[in-house]
């Protein structure tokens, strides 16, 4: 029995075991120092980066944590302090629908709200649809991270003299905050290798560029357009770009282990 | 008791969870500068007439309360309160430590201080100075104010919330079960210092333990059911009850 069990652990993690392994043999030789600060090189040649893709990715990730971090910790905070208010009811139903909501319909809502009515795409539009995709999961980690404060610690400050609000940021927010950094850094990685909300909304572009209100690269992009395109150096690029997209999530998900390790120190 | 006016006072006061009643119609007076027992088998309502007398028992889902407390003659829960100032003239300690986990012990000492705007550092470093050493426990940790609370032994983190509680200058102490879950050692030690602390502080505690009760309070007030069975001076209350109810009670015969 303890057999069958061990196997099934090692197909659980085969997976990603494979999936590394071969990015790695497909993609490791194209990462360079011009891999990351290049755009590609004209249809047909050889060499060039992705350095366009990566700034943009940067671009949209960093706007989009901006617009939903606040809102999804302000929101998980509202709900988990006062749990049976109808407004914090209405938002963790609405969360777990939106958890559960498919991104491409997220992309496809970004698209006629922003795009649509702009006339053009944008990065800003991909951040917005990635922060809706952000909102929920932060908000959800944040409210159970919040729930885990210990009552008493919360009619301490509050037997001291502090008002409610202040409570909740000055004790229950910073007692609460190693998990709500770990659950954020997950949700982040979760969004950076988003493909099909930026598909009609930052779209993709050849060019370098940092204007938020013009089309931009992505990496996720990248890895789908060049995947998908007739030449052989695309291809090459578009393992390496899929190689640093995995890297980048385990980086992630690693910092966000270093950062849970300090909630277990002992507490009251 | 002496013939001074009582700094806390309280007029029919009925605590209540919801339709529950915890406490029923209790009159009592608290006279300034002695330690006063609230004694009592669980769920006798103890508890919650101390959470009322600095309006902690509201913050419990379905707390409210009728009747009146009055601090110095005013009454608390008058509408014009502000419930966060009283609070910091009615400080209170709770049955676990709960020192703040993010938080230096220097920072915990000083904590009920920032509410108050600032003060110049000097101040400040008096300030958690004294509170620490009335609460005995500046000897132990004068070298390492920078550390965690949360490194320090159960009893000296119940001493650090005593000091923090102390800092803003209360008037009157609340202390509900404050050695339950600290050994024999860190209780001796938190009564030695009510016995410090109460010339400068009005003091209240409620306790299961009837030899500290007897050991510690200059009165005794003897709680069942909900309602205030008979008080008095803590050797009249120990020596010779009234009530038959307490005499069970503090004979051991129940609770």
């Amino acid at each position: 029995m303890v057999g069958i069990m061990a196997a099934t652990v090692i197909l659980a993690v085969l997976p990603l075991l494979f999936i590394l392994l071969n990015l790695i043999a497909k993609g490791a030789g194209s990462i360079n120092w011009a891999f990351f600060v290049e755009t590609p090189a004209p249809a047909g040649q050889s060499g060039g980066g992705v350095g366009h893709a990566v700034v943009g990715t940067l671009i949209i990730v960093g706007m989009a944590c901006l617009m939903g971090l606040p809102i999804g910790v302000g929101a998980g905070i509202y709900s988990a302090e006062y749990p049976a208010n109808r407004l914090a009811r209405l938002a963790r139903f609405v969360a777990d629908v939106m958890n559960g909501t498919p991104s491409i319909v997220v992309g496809v809502f970004a698209w006629t709200v922003i795009v649509a009515n702009q006339k053009h795409f944008s990065a800003l539009a991909g951040s917005v649809a990635l922060a809706m995709l952000l909102i929920p999961m932060v908000m959800r980690t944040t409210e159970e991270m919040v729930k885990l404060v210990p009552n008493s610690l919360r009619e301490a400050a509050l037997a001291l003299g502090y008002p409610r609000w202040r409570t909740s940021l000055r004790v229950v927010l910073r007692t609460a905050l190693p998990g709500i950094v770990t659950g954020s850094l997950l949700a982040i990685a979760r969004i950076a290798g988003e493909t099909a909300p930026l598909l009609f909304t930052a779209l993709g572009s050849q060019f370098f560029s940092i204007n938020p209100t013009q089309p931009i690269a992505a990496l996720p992009l990248v890895v789908f357009t060049y995947a998908t395109g007739p030449y052989e150096e695309w291809h090459r690029l578009a393992w390496a770009t899929a190689l640093v997209l995995i890297i980048v999530v385990l980086v992630l998900s690693l910092a966000a282990r270093i950062a849970t390790r300090q909630r277990f120190t002992p507490n009251a | 008791m002496p013939d001074i006016r009582p700094r806390i006072e309280t007029e029919k006061l009925t605590a209540m969870y919801g339709k529950f009643t915890a406490v029923k119609g209790v009159s009592l007076a608290f006279s300034p500068n002695q330690v006063h027992a609230l004694i009592g088998p669980s769920g006798c309502g103890k508890s919650t007439f101390l959470r009322a007398l600095n309006r902690m028992h509201e913050v419990t889902p379905g707390g409210w309360i009728t009747g009146r407390v009055l601090l110095d003659g005013m009454d608390i829960y008058a509408p014009r309160v502000n419930v966060m100032e009283l609070r910091r003239r009615v400080g209170m300690v709770f049955q676990r430590p709960t020192p703040f986990p993010t938080m230096s012990i220097y920072d915990n000492v000083a904590a009920g201080l920032r509410l108050d705007g600032r003060r110049p550092a000097g101040e400040m470093d008096q300030i958690v100075e004294r509170s620490l050493q009335q609460a005995a426990l500046w000897n132990e940790v004068k070298d390492r104010l920078d550390e965690s609370a949360i490194a320090l032994s159960g009893g000296q983190q119940q001493r650090l919330c005593i000091a923090r509680t102390l800092a803003p200058s209360p008037q009157v102490i609340l202390l509900d079960e404050p050695t339950a879950s600290l050994d024999p050692q860190g209780t001796q030690r938190i009564e030695e210092l009510l016995f410090q602390l109460k010339h400068e502080f009005t003091i209240i505690i409620v306790t299961h333990n009837m030899q500290q009760a007897a050991r510690v309070s200059d009165t005794t007030t003897f709680f069942y059911l909900g309602t205030m069975v008979e008080t008095g001076s803590t050797e009249q209350i120990f020596t010779a009850p009234a009530n038959e109810q307490t005499e069970a009670y503090i004979t051991g015969r129940f609770g």
